[in-house]
């Protein structure tokens, strides 16, 4: 599936790209770059060290306003919206009836009739056509808004002190998983304290005529060029750096097939909240218990496991990666996969069929990385 | 702009090859290390394996993705780089030096003349980019 790239969909970014030299590849109907020339292992171990700039304005986001919106996002998500307070984000997904993912998203409450809603990209239009489909009797209004947002995560140890020089909003008072209406370099801003990295860091919503000056004022900011600078990072390195830090990626440890609690996903599962899409199957299966589970595993012979290949456990198929990659900063080669529940446990060995030879691996601790803090 | 030296023979799987009598040094080409990205992984084979013309000799893998490698010439390898299991890296800084990847005693030096020159071979990876 190769599209022209002129079909492909552009973030405001898709310019800068390439001046920086980005390698551009389709990412879900999306022309993207995978990793500009510093290269994907600089990339990421830049963003553990100093500081990491991704382009993520290819999101979507969603706006939901009125006053039943609680009640509306209560009733399409798994976890619980009316735990939130103005200024707090929201780790949740869209589930269907099966308890199965439609997707996973961020729920931002700016105030108690005023939520957005940010899902990813290559789902973005799914999940629209999701949430009206299931439009109930509640009071709320409904406009997706991806294309008015670009979305500049700036990720690692420096990238408070690097926005910091960029906005007045005192960033050290926002708390990871709050965020804060403000302004980056003159222009409005959500100022939010979340990413996907497994680092500190913010992720800035601005309008997207703004995306170009915002980028460039970051990397200035940031220092890039010199040697413990910023630096721009592509989609290879955002997919290790999630990896490393456990975090799922939709359309490989969650999708339609796969509950919530497969996923190890339990704690965006509030059964207690009232009803929600899904939440009969998911309470059964939390009381008889998931046949199969999400582990995380470390490849102890020669060999990188890749998505897809299949896991063998005495000899048998077990299972299947759904994600395995280097992990450039912890340097072992590692991934994700769902095994059956009996072995879903710390040291279980395991075997990776790697393209015909079985590699052997060991089921371990996620996530593989937790910063210091 | 990737560097592509003239005194070397091009495959259209991006190997190139240097010929000292009968011995063929192989190696993957500039703009094949570019576009893989960082190297993290390569296999080879061991010393007297035959290989075909185009057939794959090994792999190389970089962060996000596997590349097989093929023979551009038949014959038994004489020497594998297998410092390359230590260094992986060689193979992005210096492709047609350090990063070499298998000797192999051709057993039919003419299929040398079938492959890219510098100049078709440049011709050739401007057209893939287009």
């Amino acid at each position: 599936m190769t599209a022209v790239a002129s079909e492909l969909k552009q973030t405001p970014l898709n310019d800068a790209h390439r001046k920086m030299g980005g390698r551009m590849v389709d990412f879900g109907g999306w022309d993207m770059p995978v990793q500009y020339p510093a290269g994907t292992i600089a990339e990421h171990l830049r963003t553990r060290t100093h500081a990491g700039l991704f382009d993520v304005s290819h999101m979507g986001e969603i706006d939901v306003t009125g006053p039943e919106s609680i009640q509306f996002i209560n009733r399409l998500t798994s976890n619980d919206a009316s735990k939130l307070i103005d200024g707090q984000a929201q780790y949740s997904a869209l589930t269907t009836p099966q308890g199965t993912v439609i997707d996973d998203l961020l729920v931002y409450r700016f105030a108690s009739d005023r939520f957005m809603l940010v899902v990813n990209a290559g789902t973005t239009e799914k999940d629209w056509d999701w949430i009206l489909a299931h439009r109930g009797d509640e009071s709320v209004e409904l406009k997706n808004v991806s294309a008015d947002y670009c979305q500049l995560a700036l990720q690692g140890p420096d990238a408070l002190n690097i926005l910091q020089g960029l906005t007045s909003t005192a960033l050290a008072e926002i708390k990871y998983y709050h965020f804060t209406e403000g302004q980056v370099d003159g222009t409005d801003a959500i100022i939010s304290r979340t990413g996907y990295t497994g680092e500190d860091g913010f992720e800035v919503y601005a309008t997207a005529g703004k995306a170009e000056q915002i980028w460039n004022r970051m990397l200035e900011e940031g220092a890039y060029g010199s040697p413990e600078g910023v630096l721009p990072c592509g989609l290879a390195a955002r997919n290790t750096l999630r990896l490393e830090a456990g975090m799922a990626l939709y359309g490989h440890e969650i999708d339609e097939t796969t509950t919530l609690l497969e996923a190890n996903l339990g704690w965006i599962c509030k059964l207690n909240k009232g009803d929600f899409i899904g939440r009969d199957v998911l309470a059964k299966q939390k009381e008889e218990g998931v046949t199969r589970r999400l582990v995380g595993f470390e490849v102890t012979e020669r060999g990188i496991a890749r998505d897809g290949q299949d896991v063998l456990i005495d000899g048998a198929r077990a299972g299947t990666v759904t994600s395995g990659s280097p992990a450039p900063y912890l340097k072992k080669n590692i991934g994700m996969a769902y095994v059956p529940t009996e072995f879903a446990k710390e040291g279980q060995e395991i075997q990776i069929n790697v393209r015909g030879k079985l590699t052997g691996a060991e089921i371990v601790k996620v996530p593989f990385y937790k910063r210091e803090k | 702009m990737a560097n592509v030296p003239e005194d070397l023979h091009y495959s259209k799987d991006h190997e190139w090859v240097r010929v000292d009598g009968d011995v063929a040094t192989v190696g993957i080409t500039d703009y094949a290390q570019n576009s893989l990205g960082d190297v993290v992984y390569v296999e080879l084979p061991k010393a007297d394996e035959q290989f075909n013309a185009n057939e794959s000799f090994g792999s190389v893998e970089s962060v996000k993705a596997v590349s097989e490698v093929f023979s551009p010439v038949s014959g038994a390898v004489v020497e594998a780089h297998e410092s390359l299991g230590d260094d992986p890296e060689k193979v992005n800084t210096d492709p047609y030096g350090e990063g070499w990847m298998i000797r192999i005693k051709m057993s039919n030096p003419g299929e040398v003349d079938s492959l890219l020159t510098a100049a078709e071979y440049e011709d050739f990876t401007k057209a893939e980019t287009e």
